[in-house]
């Protein structure tokens, strides 16, 4: 929309900010390897450590691709809500998302004590994200059902929400009625995980996400036309309640295919849009949604990182790195901008 | 009336408004029969609570009517697509945009979108279509200024000049002027004038600045309980159309003044 700025400088900085992240990601682990030696695996120099070559190529490689497309794509779908319901607390979980993946988690993995006989399934990535894609798939249809019933955008936001306390309330007697060591492993999922994808996984991950995208993209029109109001995006032409739905879906696409691999990770999707609307001061969706993107895949590299504790075998839980690193630098930002955008 | 050389832009034919509420009618008016000629400037006057938003929402295809026609541009509203109606009829609402980081220029340039591609890529034609409105509103000089710094009065003139940019031959305004005082009503009121004028576009506003309104439009829409009329002001004024607009025990119009005044007797 604008013509007087570019946003060149900014952008430029961010993705040289994502490659500096992107092999600071690669080289940290309970093995520290030294840059040079990652590119020459990169390039296929053969006389690297085999082990080195196989921690690089199948586990942290992975890995690293796994992070920027997690960050990026809660962080889009976070732009999209906050956007859809024009309100700056919305986040890619406001639609239960979340909560249903969780829920179908859940039964897989709790539902043992209640349908023992049923759970023929073991718990491999496969059908922990098939599990959580078909519990996402349920709750988001019921939402989009609800979605075309009701005319208020706000109506949908709480739906949501509601859905979200329902499916929560079932973990909870789920839960109760279960062996402390399902319990514990929910709760490992629940932690969220960046690794343990294989590139089988990976790809269709891959392929997910892209779709998502490019959906993206098609709707930066009606997306700038809400910053208005449903009224005049209707005055302007805009159909709204097909925007609606295709926002809806491409949300639900890109955060139900991230649950499914990688857990209910938190607060990037809520906080990075906020972040990259400061960097950029701009409420253009042509500028916002790239600039959001990268400043996820950022986010999410940088809080691998940390979850990584450089120089220790250790390994902490994903969801909570993000917020904890992450609700103090919003708290800052508001303290020193005041103020959140749509 | 001889409607032959007249270039009728908006037209209502036994509209009834109002709401359906499952399956019970609330009629706000019926038998609502208005004509609006291209190139003048309309106020749809009455007191709160009477319509005159129903009525806008209706002519404006936000609200279904109950029964009857809505004619733009001699065709039939509801026949209308939302991308073609944006091209024919613009809004200038009085709800608060969201918080948004919003310039006035980008503002401005979203009137351009049922002309952008998918992209929303202004054309030359669409910076000259922005720039023509910036001029016509004088707002030059806010134009990289945040919406949300703007004052009321401002706001008002760049929302106008959005509607502007929209190009559309007819631009309704649901009380452009609720949040001002008089000076800027005035302004507000002068600057639509002047619009008609240079642009024989067709403005349509509902006020409550009756007195104003008298002064400076061309025609009213006068809404009462039991008729909807609309026509030339002074013909209206001519034939006592005005008096029955609010309880005369407090409010009377003053035919010499053009005027409404209190109530002597009051």
């Amino acid at each position: 929309m604008s013509l007087h700025k570019t946003y060149t400088k900014q952008f430029i900085l961010l993705l040289i900010l994502v490659v500096i992240l992107f092999f600071l990601n690669i080289s940290f682990g309970s093995v520290s390897i030294p840059f040079k030696d990652i590119f020459a695996v990169f390039i296929g120099d053969e006389t690297i450590k085999e082990s080195w070559q196989t921690i690089i190529l199948n586990f942290r490689l992975p890995k690293a691709i796994t992070a920027m497309l997690v960050g990026s794509g809660l962080s889009i779908s976070g732009l999209l809500m906050q956007t859809l319901f024009r309100n700056p607390l919305a986040g890619p979980f406001v639609l239960g998302i979340s909560s249903g993946a969780s829920l179908g988690v859940a039964l897989l993995i709790l539902g043992t004590s209640f349908f023992g006989s049923f759970t023929f399934l073991t718990y491999t990535n496969w059908s922990i994200a098939i599990a959580s894609s078909l519990g996402s798939f349920l709750v988001l249809s019921a939402v989009i059902f609800a979605a075309n019933k009701v005319r208020n955008t706000m109506s949908i936001l709480i739906i949501g929400l509601m859905f979200g306390s329902f499916t929560a309330a079932i973990i909870s007697v789920l839960s109760y009625f279960s062996e402390a060591q399902q319990i514990q492993q929910y709760v490992f999922w629940s932690f969220g995980s960046l690794g343990n994808l294989s590139w089988d996984e990976l790809s269709i991950f891959i392929l997910i996400y892209l779709l998502g995208f490019a959906g993206v993209f098609a709707i930066i029109k009606p997306l700038n036309s809400f910053l208005l109001g449903e009224k005049y995006a209707k005055s302007l032409g805009i159909n709204i309640k097909q925007s609606r739905i295709i926002i809806l879906v491409i949300t639900s696409l890109l955060t139900g295919v991230i649950t499914a691999f990688s857990g209910p990770i938190a607060f990037i999707g809520l906080a990075v849009p906020h972040i990259a609307k400061l960097i950029f001061t701009t409420s253009n969706h042509k500028i916002l949604i790239p600039a959001t993107a990268i400043t996820g895949a950022i986010v999410l590299l940088i809080c691998d990182i940390i979850a990584q504790v450089p120089t220790s075998e250790y390994t902490l839980p994903i969801n909570a790195i993000t917020s904890l690193f992450g609700a103090p630098v919003v708290i800052w930002l508001l303290i020193r901008k005041k103020k959140l955008y749509v | 009336m001889n409607n032959a050389k007249k270039h009728i832009v908006l037209e209502t034919k036994n509209l009834t408004i109002g709401y359906q509420q499952k399956k019970v009618k609330k009629i706000i008016a019926s038998d609502v029969n208005i004509s609006v000629e291209k190139g003048k400037f309309v106020a749809l006057i009455g007191k709160n609570g009477i319509g005159k938003s129903t009525l806008i929402r209706t002519v404006s295809k936000v609200q279904h009517q109950l029964s009857g026609t809505v004619f733009l541009n001699k065709k039939e509203l509801s026949t209308y697509t939302n991308k073609e109606l944006a091209t024919n009829l613009s809004l200038v609402l009085t709800e608060r945009l969201p918080e948004s980081q919003l310039t006035v220029f980008e503002l401005i340039a979203l009137g351009r979108q049922p002309y952008t591609n998918w992209v929303d890529k202004l054309s030359e034609n669409d910076l000259k279509k922005i720039n023509k409105a910036i001029q016509l509103t004088e707002v030059g000089h806010l134009k990289e200024s945040r919406f949300y710094e703007l004052s009321d009065g401002q706001l008002q003139r760049v929302l106008i000049a959005r509607a502007l940019a929209q190009d559309t031959d007819v631009i309704i305004l649901d009380e452009p002027t609720a949040h001002l005082d008089m000076h800027h009503t005035f302004k507000i009121f002068q600057l639509l004038k002047n619009l008609v004028d240079t642009t024989q576009k067709t403005i349509i506003i509902s006020t409550h600045q009756i007195n104003l309104a008298i002064e400076i439009v061309d025609e009213l829409i006068i809404m009462n309980s039991n008729e909807v009329i609309n026509g030339d002001k002074n013909e209206l004024i001519a034939q006592n159309k005005l008096e029955n607009l609010f309880p005369e025990e407090i409010l009377t119009f003053n035919k010499k003044l053009q005027q409404f005044t209190i109530s002597k007797n009051n």
